[in-house]
C-alpha cells in the first residue's frame, strides 16, 4: 500500500469541509465518539442538522470565529491508499498556509462552487498548486445539486479552466463533478448525473498514478549527521546519515561532495545496522565513502557524472510570509536542504498578481503573502536543482536572523549570470 | 516505498534533523507504545552510535509497575541514559496543590515537572511521540513545534514548515517540541510494531485485572490510585490498554485480544477513536487539549 498527500483548496463557501467530512465519512473513518462531538456542537445551532464541516474545524479560536487559522493534518485510508489530507484555508491572507500544505503534496483537489465557475479564489489556489511543481490537479465542481445536475454547467466550467490552465505549468488536470453535501460522486457514484463517466473523487485518489512523481534520475544526498562511535570496535566508522532527495545511489558510485567538490566512491550503504547493494529516492539511509575526507551537516553528495547547480547567485520564486516587509538589500538566512547561509536580496525582478498572473515591475520590497521573482546573492556557494526540474532539491526557506521565524518560501530555478 | 517505509524514513529523517539542529536534544519517553515506536526509530537512524539525547520520563508517581519495569529493561538493554524526574517531588517543592476530587489526575501537573526538567538539563529540544490523528490541536501542530520559555504553543504564530525543511533556530530560553510521527495514525503506530516485532509492556494484551466501573470506563484500581467512591464497582474483567499513561486518566478495554493481530482486529474494527475510549483529560472539556498545549503541556 502506498501513500497520497493531497491538498484542499478552497474556502468554507466552497463545501471544503463538508467535503473533507465526506471523504472521511464515507469512508468510514469518522468514529462514533468524534461524531457524537460534532453532534454536540451542532446542537447549539439552529438548524438542528449534523454539519459535517465542525470535523474539520479545529481550535476553539477557530469555531469562535467561524474561521480555519492554520494547516490542518487528517488521515484516512482505504484498502487501496493511506491519504494524508492537507487541509489549508482559502482566504486571501492565508496564502502562506495554502503554501507550506501544498510543499509536501502530489496532489492537490480545487474547489469549484457550480454556481460561480472560475473565481479569483480559483485562480490563486491554482496558480499556487503550479508554483508549488504539484504533479496532480483535480477540479472537483461542488454543489452541482444546486445547478439541476447540469451537464452543461460542469462543461462550460471545464472549458473556463482548461483556459485559465494554459497559462499556468500545471501537471495533469481531471474534472470531477460533485455535491459534497449529498455524497454524489465523492466515494459513490452518482444516480443524478448519468452523463458523467468518469471516475468518483476517491476512486480517482485511489488510483492516480504516483511513481513518476519522484525524480530518479538525479542522485542527491543532504548529509544530515556524522555518526560516529568512537567506539573500541567501531574506532574508524564514519557514517554520513541523511534522507536520499532524489536519484539511486550504487556502491561503487563516484560521488563528490558539494559545495567542496572533493571526490571519492561509495563503498557501504547502511540500514538498520545492515548493508544494502543500492538506496533510492525516500529511503534514510546511511552512507560511507571510501576516502577519509573532510564531510559534514550542510554538505550535499552527488554523483559525479550528474551534478547541481553550484552558485552564489540565484534566482527563483518566492512566497513572502512575513507581516514585516521584505526589502531589496535585506539580509536572511537560506536553508537548502541542510545547508544554512547568509544571503541578501539583490533584487526583485517582478511581483506576481495572484489573481490575473500580471507581472509587475519596479518593486522594491515585499508584503506578506506576496508572490514574486527574487535574486539572491548568498554568502556560501549553494547547490540545487532548478525546482521545475527536480522538486525535492530545489525548495528552500528564508529565516530571519533575528526573530528566527520562517520568513519565506523560494523555489529556487538557476544562477544570474 | 510501501506507506509504513515512508512514514519511518520521514520519522528517522526528523530525528536526525534533531540531533543535527539542537545542542541538548532529549526524547520523552513514557513507556507507552508512541514512545516505543521513537525509540525502535531512534536505532535506526543513529546505530551503530549511540542516541545523541537521553530518555526523558516524567513520573507522575500514578504510573504501572509494568510500564515502569519496561521502560527499565528497555533502557538498560540499549545501553542508554535514562533520566527520570518526578511529579512528586515538584508537588512537594514548589508547594503545588494536587487536584482533587472524583477524577483527579496528575497528568496536568506533568508540565510542571517537565519544564523543570528542562530548565535543568538545559534541553533545547524535546522529542515527542504525539500524533496529529489523536486530537484536534494536534492536527494543527507542526512537527517541529516552537515553545517559549514557559513551554506555550501559540497557534497563531507557529512557523511556515516547507517541503523537508525544518526551522529549529531559536533563542535562548526557548524549546522545540519535535513530533516525527506526527503523520502517523494509531493504527499506523500498531501496523509498524506488528511488521517490526517490537516489544510492547503485557498491558497492551488482554489480561485479567481489577478494575473499577465508573461511569461506564473501566479504571484500573493499581497501586490505589482512583478511589473507590459510592457508585463504583470493583470488577474484574478481562481486559487491554489501548493506551498507556498516568493510571488516574487511562481507562482499560474489555477484550479478548492477547496478541499483536488480535489487538489490531479490534482497532480495525473499533467505533471508537484512541482518546475517546480511554483517556479521561481530553473530555473535560471541548477544548481541553488545546489549552493544556497552551499552556507548556507536550
Amino acid at each position: 500500500m502506498d501513500l497520497l498527500r493531497f491538498i484542499t483548496c478552497g474556502s468554507v463557501d466552497d463545501g471544503k469541509s463538508t467535503l473533507i467530512g465526506r471523504l472521511l465519512y464515507d469512508s468510514k473513518s469518522i468514529l462514533a465518539d468524534q461524531l457524537a462531538a460534532i453532534e454536540r456542537a451542532t446542537k447549539g445551532r439552529d438548524d438542528g442538522s449534523v454539519d459535517l464541516a465542525l470535523l474539520t474545524d479545529g481550535l476553539r479560536s477557530e469555531r469562535e470565529q467561524g474561521i480555519t487559522i492554520d494547516v490542518a493534518y487528517r488521515y484516512f485510508q482505504t484498502p487501496e491508499r493511506k491519504f494524508i489530507i492537507v487541509d489549508a484555508p482559502g482566504h486571501i491572507q492565508y496564502t502562506r498556509n495554502m503554501v507550506t500544505g501544498a510543499s509536501n503534496c502530489q496532489l492537490a483537489i480545487v474547489l469549484i462552487d457550480a454556481r460561480h465557475g472560475v473565481v479569483e479564489q480559483t485562480r490563486r489556489h491554482s496558480l499556487i498548486a503550479s508554483l508549488l511543481g504539484i504533479p496532480h490537479l483535480v477540479v472537483a465542481v461542488n454543489k452541482m445539486d444546486l445547478v439541476d445536475h447540469s451537464q452543461d454547467v460542469f462543461s462550460n466550467i471545464c472549458i473556463q479552466y482548461a483556459e485559465l490552465a494554459k497559462k499556468l505549468n500545471v501537471g495533469e488536470v481531471t474534472f470531477v463533478p460533485i455535491s459534497a453535501l449529498n455524497g454524489d460522486n465523492v466515494v459513490d457514484r452518482s444516480e443524478k448525473m448519468p452523463w458523467y463517466d468518469g471516475p468518483t473523487l476517491l476512486h480517482h485518489l485511489e488510483m492516480v498514478e504516483l511513481s513518476n512523481d519522484t525524480n530518479l534520475t538525479l542522485p542527491r544526498f543532504p548529509v544530515q549527521f556524522v555518526i560516529r562511535p568512537q567506539t573500541t570496535e567501531l574506532h574508524d566508522y564514519r557514517g554520513y546519515a541523511g534522507k536520499i532527495n532524489s536519484g539511486t545511489f550504487r556502491v561503487g558510485d563516484a560521488v563528490t561532495v558539494l559545495p567542496s567538490g572533493q571526490t571519492s566512491t561509495i563503498s557501504r550503504i547502511e540500514f538498520n545496522e545492515a548493508d544494502l547493494p543500492e538506496a533510492e529516492a525516500g529511503q534514510s539511509v546511511i552512507l560511507h565513502l571510501a576516502d577519509d575526507i573532510d564531510i559534514s551537516r550542510g554538505d550535499l553528495i552527488v554523483a559525479s557524472d550528474n551534478q547541481p547547480t553550484v552558485t552564489q547567485t540565484v534566482e527563483g520564486m518566492l512566497c513572502w510570509m512575513d507581516t514585516k516587509e521584505l526589502k531589496v538589500g535585506s539580509k536572511y538566512v537560506l536553508q537548502v536542504g541542510t545547508a544554512r547561509t547568509r544571503c541578501s536580496v539583490r533584487e526583485i525582478p517582478y511581483q506576481l498578481n495572484i489573481e490575473t498572473y500580471e507581472q509587475v515591475e519596479d518593486v522594491e520590497s515585499l508584503k506578506l503573502n506576496a508572490l514574486a521573482r527574487v535574486v539572491l546573492r548568498t554568502a556560501q556557494p549553494i547547490a540545487f536543482d532548478p525546482y521545475s526540474v527536480n522538486r525535492t532539491n530545489g525548495g528552500a526557506i528564508l529565516i530571519d536572523e533575528t526573530s528566527n521565524v520562517t520568513v519565506g518560501a523560494v523555489m529556487l530555478e538557476g544562477e544570474v549570470g | 516505498m510501501d506507506y509504513l517505509d515512508q512514514l519511518e524514513s520521514e520519522a528517522i529523517h526528523i530525528m536526525r534533523e534533531v540531533a543535527g539542529q539542537f545542542e541538548r536534544p532529549a526524547l520523552l519517553f513514557s513507556g507507552g507504545k508512541d514512545s516505543i515506536t521513537l525509540v525502535h526509530l531512534a536505532r535506526k537512524a543513529f546505530r551503530p552510535g549511540k542516541f545523541p539525547f537521553p530518555l526523558v520520563h516524567i513520573d507522575t508517581g500514578h504510573n504501572f509497575q509494568e510500564a515502569l519495569d519496561f521502560r527499565d529493561w528497555l533502557a538498560n538493554s540499549l545501553g542508554e541514559r535514562l533520566v527520570v524526574r518526578y511529579v512528586e517531588d515538584t508537588i512537594r517543592e514548589k508547594n503545588l496543590r494536587e487536584p482533587t476530587g472524583r477524577n483527579a489526575t496528575r497528568n496536568g501537573l506533568q508540565t510542571f515537572t517537565l519544564l523543570d526538567a528542562i530548565e535543568e538539563f538545559e534541553f533545547d529540544c524535546c522529542i515527542g511521540g504525539a500524533r496529529r490523528d489523536e486530537e484536534k490541536a494536534r492536527a494543527k501542530e507542526r512537527v517541529f513545534s516552537v515553545r517559549d520559555e514557559f513551554g506555550s504553543w501559540d497557534p497563531k504564530r507557529q512557523r511556515p514548515e516547507l517541503w523537508n525543511l525544518y526551522n529549529g533556530r531559536i533563542h535562548k530560553g526557548e524549546n522545540v517540541r519535535v513530533f516525527p510521527i506526527s503523520n502517523w495514525t494509531e493504527l499506523d503506530v500498531w501496523n509498524y510494531i506488528r511488521r517490526e516485532n517490537i516489544a510492547l509492556p503485557r498491558l497492551y494484551f488482554a489480561h485479567d485485572r481489577e478494575l473499577l466501573l465508573r461511569d461506564g470506563k473501566l479504571m484500573a484500581t493499581a497501586n490505589g490510585v482512583i478511589k473507590p467512591e459510592p457508585g463504583d464497582e470493583v470488577v474484574t474483567r478481562k481486559v487491554r490498554f489501548r493506551t498507556v499513561g498516568d493510571i488516574s486518566c487511562t481507562a482499560a478495554s474489555e477484550s479478548e485480544a492477547d496478541t499483536l493481530d488480535d489487538v489490531i482486529a479490534e482497532i480495525q474494527a473499533t467505533r471508537i477513536s484512541e482518546r475517546g475510549e480511554t483517556r479521561m483529560d481530553d473530555q473535560l472539556s471541548e477544548a481541553a487539549m488545546e489549552d493544556r498545549k497552551k499552556g507548556g503541556y507536550f
